[in-house]
């Protein structure tokens, strides 16, 4: 693009003199934001998202807390040394699904309804499109689990007040939070950049589950020392350490979690933008 | 101004458009027609950019699409896939759009007054008949004021109502000094607004000529004669650009170049008896017909050669 100023069109043509507009970063993004709040199920599909977020912490705290004041003689291991925090982020697998499926829904809904064709010829020079729809959806997802995390941690650390369970918000719980937003935000671009890939709801939505659940599970089949090796830079794995608020041993550090989870969101976007570019709309 | 240069789609075997050369001019409204299939939806796709040619160029105003700064100013386009999504009212699909250029509010409000969208612009687009779906997709085209509107088969499914807004629309662009190329499959439809005709049958150019010249091309119209005397009437009318012909011992001629009213006019002069003077006229249809028709004819010739 050697001319970014063109006057010639408005001396080639001597018609009615017309205003002069001109496609914009800003505007694409402006646009993206506009799309992503004016249809139905992005409501409805934040509104699960943030129940879930709240709504499990909630339900686990209880029961937490009923199982100790209780004086239950068995009490379920997940339990034993629970923290506010861990019983909060109770939601955080199921938040990530809503927020997976609206990220799918938000890049491959455009190609099943067709309205990929007028978001391109708005825009066709494509990238600033797939940029602005990561970033709308980035920072969208980032704030929801954020608020969702601390307003869930507020609600738990309320019920479990009085128990061993019980935390006050420091640092680190503070960073274990964040974290859960962190990961929810950078999951959510990897879940929309699946369904630019796939141009497919359906087909988006179920990468991202294997993403997330089934490649996981199907580690257990490798061999131990494989799975040592490999386990922890999965996904969800590094996802967890970034949110976790115990280090533990068979996890990475909080900062290489984020750096690996960074790394796959990137290279998931890289491979929808090198297919937005290449493949006809 | 589009102009396409060996224009060329492939899909794996298939080829859809095949070294189009046309060039769409201001001023005038210019029809796009084909049966269906003949690659005209893939064409207009790649004027926007939506499809890459496989070799071949097509430009808007000297560049191509992507290239312009100001991508809707330079085309609005009606393709004929849907092209909006049905859980989005026709108000913020129109705003999403606006938005990327920096279009301001009132301008939406004008396309949506334009297209008769009052009432409905609040509501979901997917609960939107068809005729009103084409509505909003010619006011998403006349977002951005283009200078070259291109519709594919916008009269698909409208009312009588509706067909003659389109129609209307379409001289009033074409008076507003814009560009505009229309799509159909349909040349009686064409006749009625088009001045230049660009005609493609499977990927290929078939003509590229005005309506007027395709009637002429076509044989123009015939006068069928029969006459007591179709020698001495025949020396009589024969004329340069006049054609004659008749059997031998028949008392019919088929003139053309000449009319009806002439042909009468010249055998009263002479006082030859006619028994018949019958004007045929060849229409549009017609000579649309056998175009594509030779079209078809001449590919099914034709693997042996493109296979090598």
């Amino acid at each position: 693009m050697t001319t970014v100023t063109d006057t010639r069109p408005a001396a080639a043509t001597p018609t009615v003199p017309r205003p002069v507009y001109k496609v914009t970063g800003r505007g694409t993004l402006r646009s993206e934001w506009s799309k992503f709040w004016s249809v139905r199920s992005t409501w409805i599909t934040v509104a699960l998202a943030l129940i879930a977020l709240v709504g499990f912490g909630t339900i686990a705290a209880f029961r937490y807390k009923s199982m100790m004041s209780g004086g239950a003689r068995h009490v379920d291991r997940d339990f034993l040394d629970a923290t506010s925090v861990s019983l909060t982020l109770f939601g955080v697998n199921f938040g990530q699904l809503a927020l997976g499926v609206l990220g799918v829904l938000f890049a491959a809904g455009e190609y099943t309804t067709g309205s990929i064709r007028s978001t391109l010829t708005a825009v066709p020079k494509r990238l600033p499109v797939l940029w602005s729809k990561v970033a709308v959806y980035g920072v969208v997802a980032f704030v929801i689990g954020t608020v969702g995390s601390f307003a869930g941690f507020l609600v738990t650390n309320a019920i479990v007040s009085g128990t061993a369970a019980h935390l006050s918000l420091t640092g680190d719980v503070a960073r274990s939070l964040f974290g859960a937003g962190l990961y929810l935000g950078l999951i959510g671009v990897l879940a929309a950049a699946l369904g630019a890939i796939l141009r497919s709801v359906a087909g988006g939505i179920s990468a991202f589950i294997a993403v997330i659940m089934l490649i996981p599970g199907l580690l257990s089949l490798l061999p131990t020392s494989w799975q040592g090796h490999v386990g922890p830079y999965l996904p969800s794995s590094a996802g967890e350490a970034i949110y976790t608020l115990h280090q533990q041993s068979d996890l990475l550090t909080p900062g290489k979690g984020a750096l690996v989870l960074l790394g796959w969101t990137v290279l998931a976007v890289a491979g929808a933008a090198w297919r937005l570019v290449g493949r006809d709309a | 101004m589009i102009e396409a240069r060996q224009l060329t789609k492939r899909y794996g075997e298939k080829t859809a458009v095949d070294g189009l050369d046309f060039t769409v001019r201001p001023g005038s409204v210019t029809g796009f027609l084909g049966p269906n299939g003949a690659g005209k939806s893939t064409t207009m796709r790649m004027i926007v950019g939506l499809d890459a040619p496989t070799s071949g160029t097509v430009t808007v105003r000297g560049r191509r699409y992507a290239q312009h700064s100001s991508p809707l100013q330079e085309v609005g386009a009606l393709l004929e896939a849907k092209s909006i999504h049905p859980g989005r009212t026709a108000f913020d699909h129109l705003t999403a759009l606006a938005y990327t250029h920096g279009i301001p509010k009132r301008r939406v409000h004008e396309v949506i007054e334009q297209t008769g969208l009052q009432s409905v612009a609040r509501k979901r687009s997917g609960a939107f008949s068809l005729g009103m779906g084409q509505r909003l997709g010619i006011a998403a085209a006349l977002l951005g004021d283009p200078a070259t509107v291109m519709l594919d088969e916008p009269v698909n499914g409208l009312d009588p109502e509706g067909v003659l807004w389109i129609r209307n629309l379409l001289t009033q662009l074409a008076g507003e000094g814009r560009t505009v190329f229309v799509s159909s499959h349909l040349m009686s439809e064409m006749a009625l607004v088009a001045e230049h005709l660009i005609i493609v049958g499977r990927g290929r150019l078939l003509a590229d000529t005005t309506v007027e010249a395709l009637v002429r091309d076509a044989g123009g119209d015939t006068v069928a004669v029969a006459t007591a005397d179709p020698a001495r009437l025949r020396d009589l009318l024969s004329a340069p650009g006049v054609q004659i012909t008749g059997e031998p011992g028949s008392e019919r001629l088929a003139v053309t170049g000449r009319s009806a009213r002439e042909i009468g006019a010249v055998a009263a002069e002479h006082g030859i008896a006619l028994y018949e003077l019958t004007q045929h006229r060849v229409s549009l249809e017609e000579a649309f017909m056998n175009l594509t028709r030779e079209s078809v004819e001449y590919h099914a010739t034709r693997p042996a050669r493109s296979a090598a």
